[in-house]
């Protein structure tokens, strides 16, 4: 075999792999996206209900409640507009009111965002990238270790 | 004063490795042997100062000094004084440390150990590793300086976190460094060869070692984060397809490819111009792996508060490094010598297919990655990619080289026999069918596809078997003429068939737990019972305890087993004093068919706890499979014929155990 023929056959090999790679790349991202949106992008956007996203924002002074079993409902506030929040499961030890919270999961018919997951961090300090931006691009001040803003309760 | 000195040797290792950047490189250049000769007692020295500056900051965690301001920002006086000292490496300032230190290690054990090497190569070896350094230390000491005084000095410090007060976790980082910067000795290597226009199979021979030695050291240390993560944070996962883990996981499956492509071209004088970029590209993803981590740009569960300053900074040094190294490789590419000839049907070609694969799912790992950065600059819409895209791509990308993996070792060299190599494989593919044949009777109501899966796991382990097997000749020569062939194989050819019996392992582990795992999540009172996987668990109540440095409250389960007791979980939620922070404790029975996992949650109203229980069946083999990958590295590394230098006549000496020399 040649020098050229081998490398015919290694740059076959290669964008076969290359093609069923991108090909697949591009299936799965049609189901695994999930989108971030913030209580108040979910008005303004119309968020179908059944669609599934990460929810952002941070969770309402006050507003955790234990419910049945082990299922808690809480409120997601971007200060401006509210999301209420059912989740079944064991919270994160970091899950706190007034501290920045992500959750995915669907919205019901009447609004109610039902989570499987809320996003656990490891840090107290941390605060999720994309609460951050939001928060500061909806004009919510946040101080070091995004502590919660004066006078947001629901 | 101890600080101040610590400081010192910082800023003067910064000086010498400019200097052992420019010198022996000007002198490569013109030739000259003393100015290289500047190289190795540079490198000595530079690795000794950022000791003595690692080590100063190690006395000021120990003896709790709180006048140092980092001391006081991850360290309390009452913290154990094992947290103490992997304190210094758990915040961001002296893990940097640690990471230049680690870099000058492997620099110095290039210029100790390298005495037979062409001057000209070491010098630029050297000079390019020192490059690196000069790059790190600038980044400590512009952004990150861990020896900055507070005035007035505190009473106490805040303490390290507390998840992070783990014995997995205090080894965690440097070994995982180790992995990360180890793969810089591979760049250097291949800058230096770029620059000198030259590179060969001795080349190769040089640059295989410190890969091996890398390699294994990221995958114990990645094995050792995700053991981590499963019994510490308590959500019974073991991976979670985060872009922290897939930071140090990226440079792990490159590192698997120039493993396997350096084979080639010491071996085979072959693929050079590969294995050059190649070693480019697992070091440029080992600093992306830094930039990810230290940055935060993306959302991760396992990201800590960061400074968007220093991010810059290190994808400036990334975009350094790997444009440099890339911008040299396209100019210099071209010059450097085309090597042997081989047909696809060979064990050069079923390594260009594992490179391939590799290299194929380390992209489509970083596309996902890195798309949510992408889309968010191109259109300002946030979202993440979630596990079931990884499972999918990768899992398919791994199908075909784990059904090609056994094959490659029993083809020859330049030109295979493939119908051979299956006819030795008829044992595994038996093998294999009976373990599908056995976990389909065994689980007839669970995931179709699971069975194949442990299928696969088994023909690995069983073809890494048949490998050693049928280089000793067993079934064809006189069982004492096997044993004696046995006996006479190479220490590499051990290694290879470990590591792969390893990845078999694995692969049964993480199909097993992922299919057949069981969750249960329930709200139990004192007294009540519950089933899982044949275990019955009795919650007898909750009791309070106390730590050094930390409060908790028990749940007691008395687990029992066909009626028979015979152990007490107690997972706990622990409220540590410094950081006041939560954590939860697992309580774990350990066993080869698999883990009782319980967690205990909240308190409900009305007196119940939420509890978790999960039984994760083979998991312990997930961790258990890079051991032996760990273990495999190092037999081979043992093996006279990786030591440089070393005759190819004399094996008849005992092997000993040097890296390299």
């Amino acid at each position: 075999m040649t020098r050229k023929q081998r490398r015919g056959v290694l740059i076959g090999v290669s964008v076969a792999v290359l093609m069923v790679a991108v090909g697949l790349v591009l299936f799965a991202l049609r189901d695994s996206i999930v989108f971030f949106h913030t209580p108040s992008e979910i008005t303004e956007l119309k968020i179908p209900a059944g669609q599934r996203f990460r929810l952002g924002g941070l969770v309402a002074d006050g507003s955790v409640k234990r419910g049945q079993g082990a299922t808690v409902d809480f409120v997601v506030t971007d200060t401006l507009k509210t999301v209420p929040v059912t989740y079944t499961g064991v919270l994160p030890d970091l899950f706190r009111e007034g501290q920045g919270v992500v959750a995915e999961g669907k919205l019901t018919p009447e609004g109610v965002f039902i989570a499987d997951t809320v996003l656990a961090k490891h840090d107290e300090t941390y605060m999720p990238p994309e609460v951050a931006k939001a928060l500061e691009a909806k004009g919510v001040k946040l101080g070091k270790g995004a502590t919660h803003p004066e006078g947001v309760t629901q | 004063m101890i600080v101040e000195v610590g400081h010192f040797a910082l800023v003067l290792a910064l000086l010498v490795a400019i200097l052992q950047m420019v010198v022996p490189a000007w002198g490569a250049y013109t030739r000259d042997p003393r100015l290289m000769g500047v190289a190795e007692p540079a490198a000595l020295c530079q690795f000794g100062l950022l000791l003595v500056s690692f080590l100063a900051l190690m006395n000021a965690y120990v003896t709790s000094d709180f006048s140092v301001a980092n001391v006081v920002a991850n360290s309390h006086s009452t913290k154990p004084l094992l947290y103490r000292i992997s304190g210094v490496w758990g915040n961001h300032e002296g893990s940097m440390v640690l990471w230049v230190l680690i870099l000058a290690l492997f620099g110095a054990a290039v210029a100790a150990f390298g005495r037979n090497l062409p001057a000209t190569l070491k010098a630029n070896v050297l000079s390019v590793q020192a490059s690196i350094a000069v790059a790190f230390c600038l980044f400590i000491l512009l952004t990150s300086n861990p020896f900055l005084r507070i005035d007035p000095a505190p009473a106490d410090g805040n303490g390290l976190n507390p998840i992070l007060q783990d014995p997995a976790l205090a080894f965690h980082p440097p070994l995982l460094y180790t992995g990360y910067v180890g793969f810089s000795i591979a760049f250097s290597f291949a800058v230096a060869a770029l620059i000198e226009g030259r590179v060969d199979a001795a080349w190769a021979r040089w640059v295989r070692p410190w890969t091996l030695l890398a390699w294994m050291c990221l995958t114990i240390g990645i094995a050792m984060g995700s053991w981590w993560a499963y019994y510490e944070l308590g959500w019974g996962g073991w991976w979670f397809w985060d872009p922290v883990e897939n930071a140090s996981f990226m440079p792990w499956l490159a590192g698997t490819a120039l493993l396997h492509s350096a084979l080639v071209m010491e071996k085979r004088d072959a693929l050079k111009v590969w294995t050059i970029l190649l070693a480019i590209l697992t070091f440029s993803l080992s600093l992306m792996g830094t930039f990810l981590v230290r940055s935060g740009v993306l959302t991760s569960v396992h990201a800590f508060a960061v400074d968007p300053q220093r991010g810059v900074f290190i994808l400036g040094i990334m975009a350094l490094f790997t444009g440099g190294g890339l911008a040299m490789f396209a100019m210099r590419a071209g010059s450097l010598r085309q090597g042997g000839l081989f047909a696809p049907i060979s064990r050069e070609g079923s390594l260009v297919l594992n490179n391939i694969l590799l290299t194929v799912s380390c992209g489509a790992v970083l596309f996902g990655t890195l798309y949510p950065l992408l889309l968010e600059s191109l259109t300002g819409d946030k979202i993440s990619v979630g596990p079931p895209y990884f499972n999918l791509v990768f899992g398919i990308l791994m199908l075909p080289l784990l059904i090609a993996l056994p094959f490659g070792p029993l083809l020859a060299w330049k030109r295979g026999d493939l119908l051979g190599a299956a006819q030795r494989l008829t044992f595994a593919v038996m093998l294999a069918i009976v373990a599908l044949a056995l976990a389909y009777a065994a689980f007839y109501r669970g995931p179709v596809m699971a069975p194949f899966g442990l299928a696969l796991g088994v023909y690995v382990m069983a073809g890494a078997i048949s490998e050693l097997a049928d280089r000793a000749r067993v079934g064809r020569v006189p069982l004492a003429d096997a044993w004696r062939r046995f006996k006479g194989l190479p220490r590499a050819a051990f290694g290879t068939a470990l590591a792969h019996f390893g990845v078999g392992l694995l692969v049964v582990g993480v199909v097993a737990t992922s299919a057949y795992r069981q969750e249960h999540i329930l709200v139990m009172k004192p007294g009540d019972e519950t089933k899982i996987a044949g275990y019955t668990l009795d919650f007898k109540g909750v009791a309070p305890g106390s730590g050094p440095n930390y409060r908790e409250v028990i749940g007691i389960f008395d687990i029992s087993r066909g009626g028979q007791p015979f152990v007490r979980l107690e997972p706990a939620k622990r409220i540590y004093d410094a950081p006041p922070m939560p954590t939860t404790e697992a309580g774990i029975h350990a066993a080869w068919r698999g883990d009782l996992y319980v967690v205990l949650g909240d308190e409900q109203t009305g007196g119940g706890y939420a509890v978790r229980i999960y039984f994760n069946p083979l998991v312990r083999f997930i961790w258990i499979g890079a051991l032996i990958m760990f273990f495999a590295g190092g037999v081979s590394l043992s093996d006279r014929r990786l030591r440089v230098g070393a005759p190819r006549r004399t094996r008849r000496m005992p092997a000993a155990a040097a890296p390299a020399e």
